[in-house]
């Protein structure tokens, strides 16, 4: 089946973690936003959702650091965070093991993934779940960019990525919804938690809409460490959505900076075009 | 010079339970299961998150060891705050790394 829903949001803790601190009328905004994000994702009627996340160092390791991974079982857990830390209670999560098999089996003509029968959701996951999938009754596909511990996948490599996800949704019969999770600029868990570099993040948006492939690529890690932090290695996860709705054109619902929530809060989707990536080329 | 034992046994005793029993009733004997050097261990001990985010460990390891030791948000950030003040620059990893 078609891809039938695609779109990005930011994941940070404090997101729910620290609700209360944030300046109600933006925070509510935010809020309202993921809401209709999630009208939207039921709408499009997914048999499942694959969220691409940068997990944080809960199920990988540098004795074992994939670049890029995918889960393949029945069912996660989720939060590993003290649950009144994250605000959110530690649950079970469906999985379809049989779709994850499929899927990897076709992202592997065209990319290189590890994959895992054992996954714990962390705040990456949890958090968009939170708000887009708040009966946790959508099998959930989690897959994984390493975004904290260099060497780091090339940019390239995650639009590469992204093109090996569309050509695997189109191959599947399930109707296949695609989050990516993640912060543009932030310094998130450091002394710096909270600034945002507002005009950084709303020109990498602009070019994340126009799933324009040589600017969002064109960006090297010491530039976007330098005016992003380390933070903002995560646009691996926007790049390789965009990557998977090349020549679609995004919407940014909603975008503010709250730095409570270390990030500026992003909620943004595609108007998905058809394919163009059922042959092994990528465009 | 051991970040990378330092970071597994914070990155263990966050996601593991069991390891969190043994930490809390026999934390040098848990230490000692690791390659640490006598200040990351003095950091361990003393539960000193500024110095561990100043030995180089990533937040993101860091932040839930914080909050295991009972830090607030604003106390965990102001605790890598005073680290800094204390002992210098990070020295190692992540937010060491001299970017191309």
């Amino acid at each position: 089946m078609p891809l039938v829903f695609a779109g990005v949001c930011s994941h940070g803790p404090g997101i729910t973690g620290r609700s209360d601190q944030a300046e109600p009328k933006v925070r509510d905004a935010f809020y309202a936003s993921l809401d209709e994000m999630r009208v939207s994702l039921e709408a499009a009627r997914p048999d499942a959702l694959v969220v691409v996340a940068a997990e944080h160092f809960a199920n990988f390791f540098m004795n074992n650091m994939p670049s890029l991974a995918v889960g393949m079982a029945e069912h996660y857990e989720g939060p590993i965070e003290d649950e009144a830390w994250l605000g959110i209670e530690r649950r079970r999560i469906p999985g379809d093991a049989d779709l994850s098999r499929r899927l990897i089996e076709e992202i592997m003509q065209t990319s290189d993934v590890a994959f895992s029968e054992e996954w714990l959701f962390d705040h990456g996951v949890m958090v968009p779940l939170h708000f887009l999938t708040p009966k946790y009754d959508l099998p959930i596909i989690p897959m994984n960019i390493n975004c904290q511990g260099p060497p780091l996948i090339p940019l390239e490599r995650t639009w590469e990525f992204g093109r090996s996800l569309r050509r695997a949704f189109d191959r599947v019969p399930e109707r296949i919804a695609l989050v990516g999770t993640g912060g543009l600029s932030h310094w998130p868990a450091t002394p710096d938690s909270g600034v945002i570099n507002e005009a950084w993040d709303r020109t990498f948006l602009e070019h994340w809409c126009e799933t324009d492939r040589e600017a969002l690529c064109n960006y090297t890690d010491g530039e976007t460490y330098r005016e992003a932090g380390q933070g903002g290695f995560e646009i691996r996860t926007y790049i390789s959505v965009a990557a998977a709705c090349a020549g679609s054109k995004g919407r940014v619902w909603f975008y503010e900076p709250i730095p409570i929530f270390a990030v500026g809060c992003t909620v943004a989707t595609f108007e998905i075009a058809s394919s163009g990536a059922t042959s092994l080329e990528s465009p | 010079m051991s970040l990378y034992a330092l970071q597994k046994l914070l990155y263990e005793l966050n996601r593991d339970q069991a390891v969190q029993r043994r930490f809390s009733t026999e934390r040098e004997s848990v230490i000692r299961g690791y390659e640490l050097d006598s200040e990351e261990e003095e950091a361990i001990l003393t539960e000193d998150v500024g110095l561990l985010y100043v030995l180089g460990v990533n937040g993101q390891i860091l932040m839930h060891y914080a909050a295991w030791c009972g830090l607030e948000w604003q106390e965990y950030l102001e605790a890598m705050r005073e680290g800094l003040r204390r002992h210098g620059p990070v020295r190692r990893g992540l937010y060491s790394t001299v970017w191309e």
